[in-house]
């Protein structure tokens, strides 16, 4: 059998360690059985990093989704919207940690921003944009932008012109349009960007540690198991904390899907079904 | 269609772009400041840099060992391209030709690493392979980084092999060839423009794969993203500059390969898989 290799490749190596690390996590260094699942929620230090992450992935993503729709809804009656996306593509390619490198040059208190917005006194002293809250929740928007905004594009151009063009006959204006025809066949869409664009950014750990305050305000779940693996060399419980990130995820994506299901499921093209 | 003016729709479009264009403005300054950190021979408190020099490119090639890291970054790439190759074309073949029992579980099974973000299977995955004494080892990276890589194969080419007329191998077939046959002269020429794209696509996203490699290399098996984020995460010891210097390097190792890629995929393919041709 062809898939066979790969199967097991995937298998050996994804499903066999979530196994394993779950089979870990209920084999801490010293309790019972779900000593550590009992420490990460009652311990603040370990609990409130779920909070953060929540706190910093879903208004990043709502955000992303936000601004995408308008800008996929243009970019669909460009003529040559390769040349927009490849530029949107960069950032994504390039990567979080470089993301990050330039932030600290750019939004640093000496960077191009803060002197611009000095210079144009709109601001009195520097903005404090790095190394807190906001450097974190920029650079997910400098990297999930672009990702949302592809996944949101293909699913726009999914959509059948000739939909729009027959309630433009009818008389209805553009925002009219979009609530009554355009959203409704998007949301199923938007659904899965959604899940798809809240998991990274739930994930995000580079940016976290040099944008942010990672032992403050951005010190977010991958950041605890990250620590936990790594500098407490407490894999049991390290591994606990990956469950409970993966469980947090599923959790999310499991909630908007079931959102999802009450609403329209059908065929955005016309014809030919 | 209306022949007044629609002012509020205009704005509206107008704010649209203008949001656009205040993105890439920021994004083109971000990586411009990078690029001229790293050719300034000091840059405190001014619009632009005092002077310009090369020197930190030779600084930051000694400091971080910019040549091993490169050949490291390459040999995990090289053999992360070749491996997920060979094992996601075969596989893809026989989850678009063939229907079997367990064929939609086995698609989910592939689908799931590339929904699962890295940093979350990527700590049960070191354990295991600390275990396994691969961890901290080029090896070890290698096999990390097929986790997404063969799957991501997989998907892209799937519509890729649908697409071909099955009667072409068929006719092969009755010729007398064998499976193997068919592969090598039928399939391969009509499959390399997809094989090519994936395989360039792996490339990049191995280029760029920071929480897989990071969580499963040793000082010696280090990518050079992993590297820049430890020399950022160390910042302060080094030269600013220096560290620039060095992200420019991977910033130009990536983007010489993305624009590769770019000649053979659409953008939007890099974050959902190729759309079935119509």
């Amino acid at each position: 059998m062809l898939a066979v290799p790969a199967l097991l490749l995937v298998c050996a190596l994804f499903v066999y360690p979530f196994l394993y690390g779950f089979v870990l996590s209920l084999e801490p260094t010293q309790g019972s059985v779900f000593a550590n699942y009992v420490k990460f929620f009652s311990d603040p230090f370990l609990f409130d990093t779920l909070g953060r992450t929540f706190l910093l992935a879903l208004p990043v993503t709502l955000l992303n989704i936000a601004a995408s729709v308008p800008v996929a809804l243009r970019v669909r009656l460009m003529r040559r919207p390769r040349v927009l996306t490849t530029i949107l593509v960069i950032p994504i390619t390039l990567g979080t940690v470089l993301v990050a490198e330039g932030m600290l040059n750019y939004l640093g208190p000496q960077g191009w921003l803060n002197r611009v917005l000095l210079a144009a006194h709109l601001i009195e002293t520097p903005l404090r944009l790095v190394h807190n809250y906001w450097g974190v929740f920029l650079s997910l928007v400098i990297t999930g932008f672009p990702f949302t905004f592809l996944l949101t594009l293909s699913y726009v151009t999914g959509i059948d012109p000739s939909l729009e063009q027959a309630g433009a006959m009818l008389g209805a204006r553009e925002p009219q349009r979009f609530i009554t025809i355009l959203l409704p066949l998007l949301v199923p869409g938007l659904a899965i960007t959604f899940c798809l664009s809240f998991v990274q950014a739930f994930s995000v750990f580079p940016s976290a540690v040099l944008l942010g305050a990672p032992a403050g305000a951005t010190r977010v779940i991958s950041i605890a198991a990250y620590s936990a693996a790594f500098e407490d060399y407490d894999y049991s419980m390290a591994s606990a904390i990956a469950i409970i990130m993966a469980l947090a995820q599923v959790f999310a994506v499991g909630v908007v899907l079931a959102l999802r299901g009450l609403l329209y499921r059908g065929p955005v093209s016309t014809g030919k079904g | 269609m209306n022949s007044k003016v629609d002012w509020g729709g205009r704005l509206w479009v107008t704010a649209v772009w203008a949001m656009v264009g205040l993105f890439i403005l920021n994004l083109a300054a971000l990586i411009a400041s990078v690029v001229l950190q790293s050719l300034a021979t000091r840059w405190l408190g001014t619009w632009t840099p005092t002077g310009y020099t090369w020197h930190w490119f030779a600084d930051a090639w000694d400091e971080f060992d910019l040549q091993d890291v490169l050949i490291v970054t390459f040999q995990v790439a090289a053999a992360v391209v070749v491996v997920s190759g060979l094992l996601g074309v075969p596989a893809a073949y026989a989850l678009a030709r063939r229907d079997f029992p367990g064929r939609a579980a086995m698609l989910l099974v592939f689908m799931l690493p590339l929904l699962v973000p890295p940093i979350t299977f990527g700590i049960p995955l070191a354990t295991v392979l600390y275990q396994a004494h691969l961890a901290g080892t080029i090896w070890g990276v290698i096999l990390a980084n097929l986790v997404p890589t063969v799957p991501f194969v997989v998907f892209i080419m799937i519509p890729f092999i649908e697409q071909i007329d099955q009667r072409v191998e068929q006719a092969a077939r009755v010729f007398g060839a064998g499976t193997a046959q068919v592969f090598r002269h039928v399939l391969l020429p009509l499959l390399t423009p997809g094989i090519l794209a994936a395989l360039l696509l792996v490339l990049v996203r191995t280029i760029g794969m920071f929480e897989l490699t990071f969580l499963t290399a040793g000082p010696t098996s280090q990518t050079l993203v992993v590297a820049l984020y430890y020399a950022e995460f160390a910042a302060g010891v080094r030269s600013q500059q220096s560290i620039n210097a060095m992200a420019v390097v991977y910033m130009v190792n990536t983007l010489i390969w993305l624009l590769i890629a770019l000649r053979f995929v659409n953008p939007t393919q890099i974050v959902t898989r190729a759309k079935k041709q119509a």
